[in-house]
């Protein structure tokens, strides 16, 4: 353990048991349940014996333990190791039921582990979700010492930072009005003040920023960097949001069905990520192998972070293989690639009038590449059109093909990356006059 | 720097000191709880007086001026009904609001570690402001009726504390076991009114048979209540120490259970709830 490292994690597990009911879905068990339970137990476990052995002779059962038994072991983090150091942002990420929670939920001790160890030292403070254990009926004050509290910090702490926390907040007209009555975002802001005025050597910050006005987001951000780099903590920051994770962090732990497969650089972590989140494939492959008439067999998507995903920003390449039988006279090609509102965003084409093409061979193989392509966040698909001059004969249209995301990395809005925002970003500059 | 280990079963060792750590937490939450308690009704603080009052009203009006039950000395019927009224209401209420604690704070307990003990333990002490408005009132009433108590009053204490350990301890218990077994919603407002008639809350202790009195004993709160009309009420119904004894035997017993209990689900509170 080098001497730095805060937090250390080795070999972390957390098993939970399922429980497979047939009616109902709900967690806690009626008192009912447990009665039949008891008394059933026993028969179900001849009924099993009898059946165990017919059903692992069958082929191809995918899950025999799970059919067998009405509970099942799953382990919802496991094998997890690494390490965090002082003055450092540590970003986790991962898909949905990766397990970055039930990791969180470890460190924030909410629920001992099962196998493996944590060491930690100094404090540790979570923004699980901000807000917690804000009481709707009690006043922006009150809300501010329970707030205070529930996060950890002592009565005394509280008083002597009051002031810099509602001023943080914003809300000081509001202070001695119930909570219930405050905005969402005002909600957000003084919870997240009282959270932000914590000192623990720890801060775990969990999708805090998916809620609250852009600005206050920002503030937020920065008041994320300040306690990690200047007061030389260190802070867990867990989120989807690839831009915030890195803008924010210089290494990011990659959680995958519960142990993380990745620990290093964020740059490569979040490609990892994309690569491993099933989110397009860049590619399409005709399903024609002959036709009389011409047609587009393969297209490729190559951009800078592999087929699927495009960095903004970046440059794009995409290969497409032409079948003619015959050569085709005053071909014409061309692409638009598609968002996910089907409107166009950007039309890229090719004529033989300008550039000969598919003039020779049973074949043609083109490559476009677009320098610089800033797309906005988002998923996008390609539109091809093959076809003569206007006129002509028209050859093929394909649609909705080649699906590839687009992300934007290392650069910040105040208001986030919205895919909705717009299908194009350039380059700006304003002047004041 | 002192260093946090987190492994399976680490937990139970840091438990009392945590406990201690902690205790601003539960300063707060009690706090909490009180500060809501009466916020959003119109008469606020006032239901812990009526309350009371009416309930001893009622039940002096029945057992007294209906089935002719009287007090064994010259008290006064209200007094002694009063009397048994401050224990029993604490225990009523920290009874139901134990059992929703930790319903109630589940926010709290999926998302931040605590000790969980502290929860049920300030539903008991919020419960326990009542009881202090409701002893006011003892003593207003008291006032009322020209009656002081005498040096039993000293001994108070003493079954305030007994008061204490039998709401915590079956507290602890509903708090629990409420969270695995919602049913436990249904149960607590059965045992608060199933609980009234089987305690000497409306009637003085010397009217159950002797045949049924070891079994009558064995409730707890037979023995805090008639301790309370004891000490408040001069000695007011003979005080059998055996069957106070019996109780604060079942109760100690059911506190130390209901700690065992709880610690052991304790953990898996924040999975299941």
């Amino acid at each position: 353990m080098s001497d730095e490292a805060i937090i250390r994690v080795e070999n972390l597990g957390k098993k939970y048991r399922i429980q497979h009911q047939q009616n109902g879905s709900t967690r806690y068990k009626t008192l009912r349940d447990a009665i039949t339970e008891t008394f059933a137990a026993p028969f179900k476990a001849l009924h099993r014996i009898g059946r165990s052995s017919l059903e692992e002779r069958v082929p191809g059962s995918v899950k025999p333990l799970a059919s067998r038994s009405s509970s099942e072991d799953f382990w919802a983090v496991r094998n997890v190791s690494f390490e965090v150091k002082r003055g450092e942002v540590l970003g986790v990420i991962g898909r949905n039921g990766a397990g970055k929670s039930t990791l969180l939920k470890i460190l924030s001790r909410i629920t001992e582990p099962t196998e493996g160890r944590v060491r930690i030292k100094g404090r540790v403070a979570s923004l699980l979700e901000v807000g917690t254990g804000f009481h709707p009926e009690l006043t922006g004050r009150e809300n501010i010492f329970l707030n205070g509290a529930i996060l950890g910090m002592s009565r005394a702490e509280i008083r002597k930072k009051f002031d810099e926390i509602v001023a943080f907040s914003e809300v000081e007209k509001f202070l001695d009005t119930p909570v219930k009555r405050y905005s969402s975002g005002m909600y957000v802001r003084l919870a997240f003040a009282v959270a932000a005025h914590l000192e623990p050597e720890i801060l775990i910050v969990d999708e805090v920023l998916a809620v609250g006005d852009a600005q206050f987001q920002k503030k937020c951000l920065r008041k994320m960097q300040d306690v990690s780099r200047q007061e030389g903590r260190a802070v867990l920051f867990v989120s989807h949001n690839m831009a915030a994770v890195s803008s924010m962090t210089d290494r990011v732990a990659l959680m995958d069905r519960g142990s993380n497969v990745f620990t290093g650089a964020t740059e490569r972590g979040i490609k990892e990520y994309l690569k491993s989140s099933d989110q397009g494939c860049g590619a399409y492959d005709s399903p024609l192998s002959n036709s009389s008439k011409p047609f587009v067999s393969q297209i490729r998507v190559n951009s800078a972070k592999g087929e699927a995903i495009h960095i903004s920003g970046q440059n794009m390449v995409i290969t497409v293989v032409i079948n003619h039988a015959d050569p085709i006279r005053n071909a014409c090609f061309s692409f638009q690639i598609v968002n996910q509102y089907q409107h166009p965003v950007v039309h890229c084409w090719i004529y033989d009038i300008d550039t000969p093409i598919c003039r020779e061979g049973q074949s043609t193989i083109l490559t476009c590449r677009m320098p610089s392509l800033a797309l906005n966040v988002g998923a996008y698909t390609l539109t091809t059109f093959l076809s003569e001059p206007p006129g002509g004969q028209f050859f093929e249209k394909l649609e909705g093909i080649c699906p590839f995301q687009v992300e934007i990395i290392g650069s910040q809005t105040l208001f986030g990356w919205r895919p909705d925002a717009c299908g194009y970003i350039t380059a700006f500059e304003w002047t004041k006059h | 720097m002192d260093e946090l280990i987190l492994e399976a079963g680490r937990a139970e060792r840091n438990y009392w000191r945590d406990l201690w750590r902690y205790r601003e937490l539960f300063y707060f939450l009690a706090w909490r709880d009180i500060l809501v308690r009466y916020k959003q009704t119109v008469i606020g603080i006032a239901w812990a007086v009526i309350r009371p009052l009416l309930t001893m009203l009622a039940l002096t009006m029945v057992f007294h001026k209906f089935a002719k039950v009287s007090a064994p000395g010259a008290t006064p019927y209200a007094l002694l009904v009063m009397a048994a009224m401050l224990p029993w209401q604490f225990f009523s209420t920290s009874l139901s609001e134990c059992s929703n604690s930790l319903i109630g704070n589940s926010n709290l307990i999926s998302k931040i570690y605590f000790p969980r003990l502290i929860v049920p333990a300030g539903s008991v002490i919020t419960s326990f402001v009542d009881f202090l408005i409701t002893l006011a009132l003892m003593a207003a009433l008291m006032l009322w009726y020209g009656f002081f108590p005498d040096w039993r009053l000293l001994l108070l204490p003493a079954f305030i504390m007994l008061a204490f350990a039998a709401s915590f301890g079956l507290g602890l218990w509903l708090a629990a076991l409420n969270v695995e077994y919602r049913d436990f919603r249904y149960i607590v407002p059965f045992v608060v009114q199933f609980g009234v008639l089987v305690s000497p809350v409306g009637f003085p202790s010397s009217y159950v048979p002797a045949k049924w009195r070891l079994l009558y004993d064995l409730n707890p709160m037979v023995g805090v209540i008639d301790g309370f009309r004891w000490s408040l009420l001069k000695g007011e119904g003979v005080l059998d120490w055996s069957a106070i004894l019996l109780s604060a035997i079942t109760v100690i017993l059911l506190l130390t259970a209901g700690v065992w209990y709880f610690r052991r689900m304790e953990r898996t509170f924040a999975d299941v709830i």
